[in-house]
């Protein structure tokens, strides 16, 4: 019986000498390692990078948000230069505001001013939304597993963003404003040690009274499976419209000098008490900053 | 009795001049039969043993096919005859669309606890065991790392059958492992595969003519080229790699742009109901999607590949090149048709081409292979 040739043979083991292949890998390369990378340039592919995080997004959302950022929110930095050019730095804020507008604030002011990506860790409720959750992910948005944050700050070198006092932040009421929640176990502390990156804390004036909340129902939440659903004062004012109008307020920000810390990188584990030591120490700076920059404010809406 | 250093041993063990002696299971699938198909190509390789219920489905050349079942008495009695001491355990299911829940279950789950039951009988000759699982072992869910890491345990419990069956299945391989500190054993967790070859949901998805994509999700895939696949097999075969791989191409891909570079439109199905509207779509013999591909489609799965870079292998495709190396056969089958192996396996013609005083030259018996011999020319089909 006369044997063809296997119809299309996935190796071509003719590509590669026998003497080559005697004390090497069994396979031989059988074709070009990445093949039509022009084909894949002409296919209009969009710039969507491993985090989900695309640049042409960011440049759109930018475009729409830099009104809002100059002329509403009026953002206004201090300390901007503390925040490293280059390398990895976990970026650390207080956080308020029913729809928090401190984050695309913060990660908009840096991206502009420093032409560096900001990552937003946020929790995974954003993933789990349909388009919302894939316009978040393009915006920069990455959710804030332990594992995505140690690859982004030591892996990649990037700045990340992120919350300590979690959904507890935006979810307070406007009567516990600018007073920090508990900053959840110091995980960010311990991500930052083992990443071996400083952490630069950023104290935010603004965000409280861009949208108050001034009663939330817990009932409602589990019932449409929110982490928190808020009365906002926007709501009061202008109804629906209130849902994504937020009030003028002047926002100010302040990064404080970043924290770097002694321990050697890369251990599975780090001192509970040392953690909890630096996270509170982070918290109450943040705290004094506000305090400070809040006896400094003249008008919510003026600075 | 190798620790004096005697001349025909070598320090690298089974890679050595006495040769390999490599089982092979799933020899009538798809896998089992393209590693084969290499393996027996290497001179230093002694004898190749292929295992499985079905025929082959390529030609061999010398790999030695035994078809049986795969319970406990033929296998221990295949390891001990045959003196192997490398074992391929191609032959684990991950297309929950191709078989039933019950066959499922016998092939990965007591197929390999036979296997490994033989591979650890007292006196064994077996050195190392090399696993072929997948990442569906990771699941696919909102609260998961965007880059999976070997030791990376799943976010949530296992909820389809296929994922607990491989779960199951690596358990026995760690067991396995701990019982026998001596013989290397390696675990790879492939990817999405894609490749010319090759069927999978995701794969006949993107052969309609619109592909389905969950409405408001665009999600971050990760796809192995069938090439890198058994390379991947074939690189830890010959070296000695302990311990669990991720295997994937480089980079993510999201779905709209898989879509881009096949060349189809994407039509969304709800994102609430997904399942109503995929048990429809199968009902309709539409497209088969199983849940792990819906929360696929939904969450996408990303992997860490740098354990399996750093032991040494070197990836031929990317995700992106392996999607346009897809693309690249889908258009050439539009144009020329279907190439499906018209190969039929016969044990009564390959035990003549192998064992008859009336062939001459054993290597003539198989086609030549020379540069190009094995291309066909695009027109023929």
């Amino acid at each position: 019986m006369e044997r063809d040739p296997p119809e299309a043979p996935v190796i071509d083991l003719t590509d590669v000498d026998a003497s080559s292949r005697a004390g090497r890998e069994l396979v031989p390369v059988p074709r070009p390692p990445n093949p039509g990378v022009g084909d894949l340039d002409a296919a209009g592919l969009s710039d969507v990078d491993g985090w989900g995080r695309s640049e042409r997004m960011r440049q759109l959302i930018r475009a729409a948000f830099d009104p809002i950022y100059t002329h509403w929110f009026r953002a206004e930095w201090d300390g901007l230069e503390r925040i490293p050019t280059a390398g990895g730095a976990l970026l650390v804020a207080n956080h308020a505001g029913a729809i928090p507008s401190d984050a695309p604030v913060i990660m908009h002011g840096i991206e502009k001013e420093l032409g560096r990506p900001v990552y937003g860790l946020a929790d995974y409720f954003f993933r789990g939304l349909p388009l919302a959750g894939t316009l978040w992910s393009r915006g920069g948005g990455v959710t804030a597993h332990p594992d995505n944050a140690h690859r982004l700050l030591h892996d990649e070198g990037q700045l990340a963003l992120v919350f300590p006092e979690g959904v507890k932040g935006p979810s307070k009421l406007y009567k516990d404003r600018y007073q920090l929640r508990r900053f959840g176990r110091g995980g960010f502390v311990e991500t930052a040690m083992r990443a071996g990156v400083p952490i630069v804390p950023i104290a935010v004036v603004g965000a409280e009274e861009s949208m108050p909340i001034l009663a939330r129902s817990g009932r409602l939440a589990k019932l449409l499976g929110l982490p928190y659903v808020p009365f906002t004062a926007n709501m009061a004012l202008l109804g629906p419209l209130g849902l994504f109008t937020y009030f003028p307020a002047k926002f100010k920000l302040r990064v404080l000098d970043p924290v770097r810390f002694d321990l050697p990188a890369g251990r599975d584990r780090y001192p509970r008490s040392r953690v909890m030591e630096e996270s509170e120490a982070i918290r109450t700076r943040i705290q004094e900053a506000l305090y400070d920059m809040l006896s400094r404010r003249r008008s919510v809406w003026f600075g | 009795m190798a620790l004096t250093g005697g001349s025909g041993v070598s320090p690298g063990g089974n890679a050595g001049p006495a040769g390999m002696r490599v089982l092979v299971t799933g020899i009538g699938t798809f896998w089992g039969g393209r590693v084969a198909q290499i393996i027996e190509q290497d001179p230093s390789v002694e004898i190749v043993v292929g295992l499985d219920t079905r025929a082959p489905t390529v030609p061999l050349e010398r790999t030695e096919v035994v078809r049986a079942d795969s319970s406990y008495s033929i296998l221990s009695r295949l390891v001990q005859a045959t003196e192997v001491d490398t074992i391929l355990h191609s032959h684990l299911e991950v297309d929950s669309t191709t078989i039933g829940s019950r066959a499922l279950h016998e092939t990965n789950v007591i197929g390999t606890m036979n296997l490994l039951a033989a591979a650890g009988a007292p006196g064994s000759s077996v050195r190392k065991v090399v696993l072929k699982s997948s990442t569906l072992v990771y699941g696919s869910s909102p609260k998961d790392p965007y880059f999976f890491g070997e030791d990376s345990g799943r976010s949530g419990p296992a909820r389809t059958r296929v994922e607990r069956s491989l779960l199951e299945v690596e358990g026995y391989l760690s067991d396995f492992a701990d019982d026998h500190p001596d013989v290397v054993v390696s675990r790879l967790r492939f990817s999405n595969v894609l490749g010319p070859d090759l069927d999978t949901p995701l794969s006949k998805a993107l052969q309609l003519p619109v592909v389905p994509e969950i409405f408001g999700f665009d999600p971050r895939l990760q796809f192995t080229h069938q090439d890198d696949v058994l390379g991947a097999l074939c690189f830890t075969a010959r070296h000695d790699v302990p311990g669990i791989f991720n295997v994937a191409g480089d980079g993510t891909v999201t779905w709209s742009d898989v879509c881009r570079i096949v060349g189809r439109r994407r039509v969304p199905i709800s994102p609430l109901g997904t399942g109503v509207a995929a048990g429809a779509l199968r009902r309709l013999g539409i497209v088969d999607l199983p849940p792990e591909v819906q929360s696929l489609l939904r969450y996408g799965r990303g992997v860490d590949n740098r354990r399996f870079q750093d032991a040494g292998y070197r990836y031929r495709y990317t995700s992106a090149g392996t999607v346009e190396d897809f693309a690249r056969s889908l258009r050439l089958r539009s144009a020329v048709g279907d190439r499906s192996p018209a190969y039929h396996y016969d044990p009564v013609v390959e035990d003549f081409f192998r064992r008859s005083p009336a062939v001459v030259s054993r290597r003539t018996s198989a086609a030549p292979r020379r540069p190009g011999a094995d291309r066909r020319p695009p027109t023929a089909g």
